[in-house]
């Protein structure tokens, strides 16, 4: 008998089906992982498991553990299944935990909240699994808040909180998704370790086929909230029966042409750029020091050409995007953009800022709602000193919304008649619209599904044939890099630790720093092996 | 959490000298000379002279402020113009009316909002939410000289539990002077506690579409343990910012209410003594209304350091 079972369930929301008889099954001590897009239902799945539903929701059918149906269970039965034989993780760590205790008081809650020990053997064993998950005593006692814990020490706690019972089955919805990859590797070696250990089935939601393929023993995948192929990881890899698996797989792997970019002409030079954050005054009198986020850094992007920046969060990338586009000034160092600085005394160039768009990761957050596209679109124009009016700002519009693969008529609508990837369309028109020499792209393809992401990234590939783009391409995330620049900068602690030819780089990285970040990227396997 | 609360003495220090230049300032040295203010436009110069020399309006205003300060320091408010007695002396007779009053009506409004705007969270969008922020709709339209009357009229005239008006001093006991304070407590409170319980329904429920509740839950808590171990200690922040403005309020705003029960509060002398043009005691109530101000924020930032471990950290 399996551990969960799942058979036939069917979930309404307001009349509305999210999820459609859906049916599998995990099995103690192995790994199965529910993948799909958004939308898919995969973790409405894991919440119809926990029975953490949102208040209207309609269910249907079995989920049967260890026989038992958990949704014919009352309440009050269900609450002592949750943490006790059923624990479960979630995607972001940095909310996950109350801001207002301590890291030992939420993990020794699990313990205490299903009187399964007294005070003293709950601090015993709350200290036990936080050492397990890789939170030693000396730095982490359990008198530690959540906000002195980075993000992947914090999904560290919210597993040990999960783990305290030993359930039977654990459920981690997307765990790693917010985590950088090295990160994310030593989550998810915590996770398969425990897996093992304890002989608990893993039942794991992500969107992540590489993820996937590194752990899981067998794999669902899902859309529109049915269950369209499942299998043991490595047949389904090799078979691949339906169309829609098959898609994921591609998506994820996408790769684009990029046309040759032109001979080597300085667009944007970075000279030794230094930025320089205070620290909180610690002492009335003493000097509260610096935290130097870019330190030193140099490089130059040529016309036409495609540069990428990866490294990890709080590396700097994101500092030195905003002294680029000089939003901060720098406190050493210059930055130039055809020669001219893009930050001339004590303010920011205008002329120089005109030449520059950025387009953000958010497609949600980075729109105001209550504009139509055409004033969303059109929002450089405030930079240009005549900016075109009448039948000429209609024809700039029409054309940047056409070049990015939307219609001429979407001008008139708003924005939340539209899906992330064409927001992001949006997004990128509205950069392209005053025809600027050089585009920042600050993770712009991250919040995206790998479907909607590789068809993005074949638009970028189109307008770099078209406009002849110049861009500099900020992601953490190194496949999508990979495929779309032609040379690419690596920095670590504000530093360029290593830069050359993108294929040059990943086939062949001569920085440590590169190569455990090479290293811990999951990889999509290779078909056709098995 | 020491350095957390030095800095907040410090800014409370500086608010207060701020605030008592401001205060002086405004009164004594803005349009006009005080003396003649005070006596009205038919006043015979040699009275006006005299009252300046009474006043000490002839040494230099630096000094002045430095000695009214050391006086308050030293509890000496000057005397009053009207009433011929020291300030300090009548202000005194008046705060035992008025911060009791204050404190009593904070305690009621506290005690009715917290259990409804918990309540009314965790029932959202049900009958019993519905009926609770009906209720607080109500609070909050309602005025609260109204309330007052009706409170009267009711408990008073008709049932005859309390007396219509008046303070019977504490003299006579700890609970005959807050028998004579109940009614006004309650017609102050009411419409603090409507606004209070919607602050915390409103509170709750942001902190109720937190992760870290869903995390709770999905650890075993019930809705309700949830709730009460994760969702209130986080929805405090707001609820203790609004509780200390109506603690200022309640001090110094009790004004309607003063007169509508006849009691000898701090409301009632401002009011009084800006009809008189009393000067030396609107400008020191005035500034003993700012130190209480000032010092209730104090407090609520001490308490706010209490309740979130991340504001300690911040020096």
């Amino acid at each position: 008998m399996s551990l969960l079972e799942i058979t036939g369930l069917t979930l309404k929301i307001a009349g509305l089906t999210i999820l459609d008889r859906v049916s599998f099954s995990v099995a103690s001590g192995e790994i199965v992982a529910v993948t799909g897009e958004s939308g898919s239902g995969k973790s409405m799945t894991a919440l119809s498991v926990m029975r953490l539903l949102p208040e209207r929701a309609v269910v249907n059918g079995h989920v049967m553990l260890e026989g038992r149906d958990l949704l014919a269970l009352p309440e009050a039965d269900m609450c002592a299944t949750r943490g006790r034989e059923i624990g479960m993780v979630f995607q972001e760590p940095m909310t996950a935990l109350n801001p207002v205790r301590t890291i030992g008081d939420q993990v020794m809650e699990t313990i205490l909240i299903h009187r399964a020990m007294d005070r003293d053997a709950a601090r015993a064993r709350a200290r036990e699994v936080l050492d397990r998950v890789g939170l030693p005593a000396d730095r982490f006692p359990l008198t530690r808040y959540p906000h002195e814990l980075s993000g992947g020490q914090r999904q560290r706690v919210v597993i040990a909180m999960a783990i305290a019972l030993r359930p039977k089955l654990l459920i981690a919805d997307e765990p790693t998704t917010a985590l950088d990859v090295t990160t994310q590797a030593q989550i998810l070696d915590l996770l398969k370790g425990l897996v093992e250990d304890y002989g608990m089935g893993l039942l794991m939601i992500t969107h992540d086929l590489a993820v996937v393929s590194d752990m899981a023993d067998r794999i669902v995948v899902m859309r529109r909230g049915e269950v369209v192929e499942q299998g043991e990881t490595r047949q389904l890899f090799a078979r691949m029966h339906h169309p829609y698996t098959r898609m994921l797989f591609e998506a994820s792997g996408h790769r684009v042409a990029l046309p040759e970019p032109p001979p080597p002409q300085p667009l944007l030079e970075v000279k030794n750029a230094v930025r320089d954050y205070r620290l909180p005054r610690r002492h009335l009198l003493r000097d509260p020091g610096h935290h130097r986020a870019v330190n030193e850094v140099s490089f130059t992007l040529n016309r036409g050409e495609r540069l990428g920046l990866v490294g990890e969060s709080g590396c700097g990338k994101s500092t030195l995007t905003r002294a680029i586009l000089g939003l901060e000034p720098l406190q050493g160092g210059e930055i130039l953009l055809g020669g001219q600085p893009v930050w001339s005394g004590q303010r920011p160039n205008l002329d120089v800022r005109r030449r520059m768009q950025v387009v953000f990761q958010d497609p949600y957050g980075s729109f105001n709602p209550r504009h139509r596209v055409e004033r969303l679109v059109t929002e450089p124009f405030h930079l240009l000193d005549d900016p075109p009016r009448g039948a000429g700002r209609r024809e700039a519009i029409a054309e940047a919304l056409t070049a990015v693969g939307l219609q001429p008529g979407d001008a008139r609508k708003y924005i939340h008649e539209f899906s992330g990837g064409q927001r992001q369309r949006i997004a990128i028109a509205r950069a392209l619209i005053i025809r600027p020499e050089l585009i920042l792209f600050d993770e712009a393809v991250n919040a995206l599904d790998v479907s909607v992401r590789a068809r993005i990234l074949d638009l970028l590939a189109d307008l770099c044939r078209a406009y002849d783009l110049s861009y500099l391409f900020i992601s953490h995330d190194l496949s999508v890099v990979r495929t779309v620049t032609d040379r690419v900068l690596v920095m670590q602690a504000g530093e360029i630790v290593e830069q050359g030819a993108t294929e040059q780089v990943f086939s062949d990285p001569q920085h440590a720093y590169t190569k455990a970040l090479i290293a811990a990227a999951p990889r999509l396997p290779e078909v056709g092996a098995a | 959490m020491l350095r957390y609360s030095l800095k907040r003495l410090l800014s409370l220090i500086l608010s207060l000298a701020v605030a008592s230049l401001v205060i002086f300032f405004v009164i004594e040295v803005a349009p006009g000379d005080p003396a003649s203010f005070m006596l009205g436009i038919n006043a015979q110069p040699d009275t006006v002279a005299a009252l300046r020399a009474e006043l000490g309006l002839d040494v230099p205003k630096a000094e002045r402020y430095l000695s009214w300060l050391a006086g308050m320091a030293a509890g000496d408010f000057g005397t009053s113009y009207t009433y011929r007695t020291p300030v300090a002396g009548m202000i005194a007779d008046r705060l035992w009316v008025s911060l009791p009053l204050a404190l009593y009506a904070l305690t009621l409004s506290t005690l009715i909002a917290f259990p409804a705007g918990i309540y009314a969270a965790a029932r959202r969008g049900k009958p019993g939410d519905a009926v609770v922020m009906g209720a607080t709709q109500l609070g909050v339209a309602v005025p609260n000289f109204w309330f007052a009357m009706m409170l009267v009229l009711i408990f008073a005239i008709n049932l005859r539990w309390f007396g219509a008006g008046g303070f019977a001093g504490w003299e006579n006991g700890l609970l005959t002077g807050l028998h004579s304070l109940t009614l006004p407590a309650i017609a102050l409170a009411l419409p603090q506690a409507a606004i209070l319980a919607r602050v915390m329904r409103s509170a709750l429920l942001d902190i109720l579409g937190e992760d870290f509740m869903r995390t709770a839950r999905a650890k075993g808590l019930s809705r309700r343990q949830a709730l009460w171990r994760h969702a209130l200690r986080n929805a405090l922040i707001p609820v203790l910012t609004i509780i200390g403005l109506q603690f200022s309020f309640l001090l110094a705003g009790a004004i309607i209410i003063e007169q509508v029960f006849y009691l000898p509060g701090l409301g009632r002398l401002v009011f009084q003594a800006i009809s008189a043009r009393d000067l030396i005691v609107v400008e020191s109530v005035v500034m003993l209304l700012v130190f209480a101000v000032i010092t209730v924020n104090f407090l609520v930032d001490l308490a706010y350091a209490l309740v979130d471990p991340r504001l300690r950290a911040r020096t």
